[in-house]
């Protein structure tokens, strides 16, 4: 064949191989990468989207940090069984604002996508501190240690403003507030009082609605606020954003 | 370059130069330790001065006790380097293993493996650290090693830039142990396979430029007319992993000196990046890079020519174009686009013609040679990696269905299908390498024993078959369960009573994966004993034909 002999080409120049390997490993990535960057059909429009509050996001950092992604995806196919079992099936908008996102490959544990408010805020502490103790045949392991360890809040305002850099819509306001928000939810009736009318009214303005998140001690010692707090507030408004009576799922545009 | 006065012309250009771009690294580590965000970076700066520190102080050591002879002697190969790549694949390899035997453990008995006050030991970093581990510290050094014997080999040319593969080399052990010890304090960026933060990131980046440089500098100088085969797949499994790395990765710092930043994909995007990502670490660096050794050593070991030629070019041009595609079948009935996840599971059905194409090609080389099947165990170790490679690449495609993917995603049925493929034919091919290169680099008549390679052998394929065959029952039950209705309409099992049905599969797969462990600690002291210089590796052997550079053609060639 005319071809292959041609194929010595290649082999006497390193450079046209490195070339050519490079445009042949090119060309399926483009493919499937680039048209979901700017098609406007990737993502559905879906009302009760908002950016994470500062302490859901410490919390989820956490998480990240703690590798919970290796044994829980956050994804519900639309199969009959997981539809019943762990509700709605994940919709494209809801991990909009998941930098990474934390979709999974494995379930050790079951799906959490949309875990929030599921359990009680008590249940998910004590079994986060002990697994075993609440569910014996569980193979999890234990996170006491949260709960000992105050949240790092420092930077809180640099890491908002990172993800208002890569597109996540925060505000001015929400950026500037982010320690005193923070507070706010995790201690409202304490050190977090003043600004719990700033930190509501900020998210439901770009939620759409109020009520999008609770403003509570979560780990049951008001005192501090810990990692075991940050975590427990993300898990408990995980998959809980978006207004399912307006979604429609037969509606021409979600249809994909 | 006057080849005559090699002996006694050095050149020190490269040793500055390398010195020179660890000393700006050390200063920059400085800073960033002096001023860093956050803890973990600050435990990272330190590691890495340390580390670099050893490097730098360990480079000038050896050029001072080295000044009355050139180590960058052109009329020699650099086999020193292709030593320590041994060295370290061994050691890297136990370690993974051993992780990997630990989290095993964990899932089965959790009340005796998991320690409430040591929240660092938990499954959630242990299990990046095994799968890091194992990929990239054994696989990455396994595929270093050979690449830079077989590039000289096939080229006939000593490694080019003088001291530059020592900075691939080390700096790459550098990356490891900041990636590994970065896990163990919570440092991760959560994409599998890619978690390490941004800045152990730019340092691979740096560290792979290097390589790519040092690899295409040895063809540059070559001595064939043509590039042996060999270096095709090792020339994509850079180029590639390269590619893949970088866009994977895209992400913005928080701070300059913390450890955070924040990926610059979200959601969908975000996810097809990663799978792209993630499926093609398994087909460049897991896949072609270790066909590559395939190219090399089966040949060489068997002393017959690759079988096909024709099917070497077929082979290699559809496997790197299909490979590319298969990503979205780790997003079968997600949010991602439909039309994607049909085209990755459309290629990845279409890419079990290119990996049996190349399975074929490796196995049919040992034509005219199959009495070594019996008498070799190497050669028996290498090929059955093939037989693995052509079952997880039958199943892969399989999984790729979508409607085998309903049931099969999210279960143990993966983690089996990964551990074939792994285990059975990355590790064995590699074993395979091992065993070749420690004679050949240690001008060894033979292996210590021959004995021991056998029980290696037998010892891990048992173990290989009671992990894959526990996972697929674990696999297969639990997607079952899931789904099962009772007689009313009603979801049968809670989601409790599916992990608690795992446990006897746990119990033999952390049997299976601990059968291999033992294998793999046989084959160290093997190698160790070999290097030694004991038992029937007594004699040494002066000049075999792979060992000259002048020498003539090579059967592999």
């Amino acid at each position: 064949m005319g071809l292959m002999n041609n194929h010595g080409v290649l082999e006497r120049h390193s450079l046209l191989l490195t070339v050519g390997i490079l445009v042949v490993v090119s060309i399926g990535g483009i493919i499937q990468m680039a048209p979901l960057m700017y098609m406007d059909n990737t993502i559905e429009k879906v009302d009760g989207m908002r950016p994470y509050t500062p302490l859901e996001l410490l919390g989820r950092d956490i998480y990240v940090r703690e590798g919970c992604y290796v044994c829980h995806s956050q994804m519900v196919r639309p199969l009959r069984d997981e539809v019943e079992r762990y509700g709605h099936y994940s919709l494209a908008a809801e991990s909009m604002y998941d930098h990474p996102f934390q979709w999974g490959s494995k379930r050790t544990g079951p799906d959490l996508a949309r875990v929030g408010g599921k359990y009680s805020v008590t249940w998910q502490v004590d079994h986060l501190k002990d697994p075993r103790a609440l569910v014996p045949e569980s193979v999890m392991p234990p996170y006491a240690f949260l709960a000992e360890k105050p949240l790092r809040t420092k930077d809180i305002s640099a890491r908002l403003r990172t993800e208002r850099l890569v597109g996540v819509p925060y505000t001015d306001g929400m950026i500037e507030n982010a320690e005193a928000h923070l507070l706010a939810q995790a201690d409202p009736e304490g050190r977090g009082f003043e600004f719990v009318d700033d930190l509501v009214s900020a998210y439901a303005e770009a939620a759409g609605r109020e009520g999008s998140f609770e403003l509570r001690d979560f780990d049951g010692d008001p005192e501090r606020v810990t990692e075991m707090d940050a975590l427990v507030a993300y898990l408990q408004m995980t998959g809980t954003l978006v207004d399912f009576s307006t979604y429609e799922a037969d509606d021409l545009e979600n249809r994909r | 370059m006057v080849q005559t006065h090699a002996y006694n012309y050095r050149d020190n250009t490269s040793l500055y130069l390398v010195s020179g771009a660890l000393v700006f690294f050390l200063s920059l580590a400085l800073l960033i330790a002096r001023y860093a965000a956050d803890q973990a970076m600050e435990v990272q700066s330190w590691t890495f001065i340390g580390l670099a520190m050893a490097f730098l102080l360990g480079t000038i050591f050896w050029a001072s006790n080295n000044a009355d002879r050139n180590p960058f002697d052109e009329a020699e190969y650099e086999d020193t380097i292709v030593k320590w790549g041994v060295i370290a694949s061994v050691f890297w390899g136990l370690a993974g293993l051993l992780v990997g035997l630990i989290i095993a453990l964990q899932l089965t008995f959790p009340n005796i493996f998991y320690f409430p006050e040591l929240g660092w030991t938990n499954f959630g970093r242990l299990r990046p650290l095994h799968t890091s581990a194992v990929i990239f510290a054994f696989g990455g050094n396994v595929l270093i090693a050979t690449s830079f014997y077989v590039v000289q080999r096939t080229c006939r040319t000593r490694l080019a830039g003088g001291m530059w593969p020592w900075f691939v080399f080390w700096g790459y052990q550098i990356f490891i142990v900041l990636a590994a010890t970065g896990y163990l304090v919570g440092v991760t960026q959560s994409k599998e396979y890619a978690e390490p933060e941004w800045y152990v990131d730019w340092w691979l980046t740096l560290v792979w430029v290097g390589y790519l440089l040092v690899f295409l500098g040895t063809l540059w100088k070559r001595k064939e007319p043509h590039i042996y085969v060999a270096n095709w797949f090792y020339l994509s499994f850079i180029v590639t992993i390269a590619m893949l790395h970088i866009v994977n990765n895209l992400s913005v710092p928080v701070s300059l000196t913390g450890s955070k930043s924040v990926q610059v994909f979200a959601g969908v995007q975000d996810a097809m990046t990663q799978w792209w990502y993630g499926h093609n670490a398994v087909g460049f660096f897991l896949t072609t890079g270790f066909l590559a050794i395939m190219y090399y050593f089966i040949p060489k070991r068997v002393n017959r020519p690759v079988y096909s030629y024709r099917l070497s070019i077929v082979h290699f041009w559809s496997l790197i174009f299909i490979y590319i595609w298969a990503g979205p079948h780790h997003l079968h009935y997600t949010a991602l686009p439909q039309w994607a996840q049909t085209l990755g599971m459309a290629f990845s059905i279409m890419l079990w013609m290119p990996s049996w194409g190349g399975m074929i090609n490796g196995v049919m080389t040992l034509s005219g040679a199959w009495d070594k099947l019996r008498t070799d165990p190497v050669v028996r170790m290498m090929v059955v990696s093939l037989a693995f490679y052509g079952m997880a690449t039958f199943e892969g495609p399989l999984m790729s269905v979508r409607a085998v993917n309903a049931l099969s995603h999210y279960t143990e049925w993966g983690i089996g299908h990964v551990h074939s493929g792994a285990l059975g034919w990355v590790g064995y091919i590699s074993f395979g390498a091992l065993y070749c290169l420690a004679p050949w680099l240690w001008k060894r008549k033979d292996l210590y024993s021959n004995n021991l390679v056998e029980w290696h052998f037998w010892i891990s394929t048992v173990g290989i078959l009671f992990y894959m065959i526990s996972m697929w029952f674990a696999g297969i039950t639990e997607g079952l369960m899931w789904r099962a209705y009772n007689e009313f309409g009603f979801l049968e099992y809670s989601f409790v009573e599916t992990v608690e049905a795992k446990h006897i599969s746990y119990m033999i797969r952390a049997l299976g994966g601990g059968l291999y462990f033992i294998g793999a600690v046989i084959m160290a002291y093997n190698l160790c004993r070999t290097a030694l210089g004991h038992g029937e590796a007594r004699d040494e052997v002066s000049a075999t034909p792979q060992n000259d550079i002048h020498s003539t053609l090579q059967p592999a060639e």
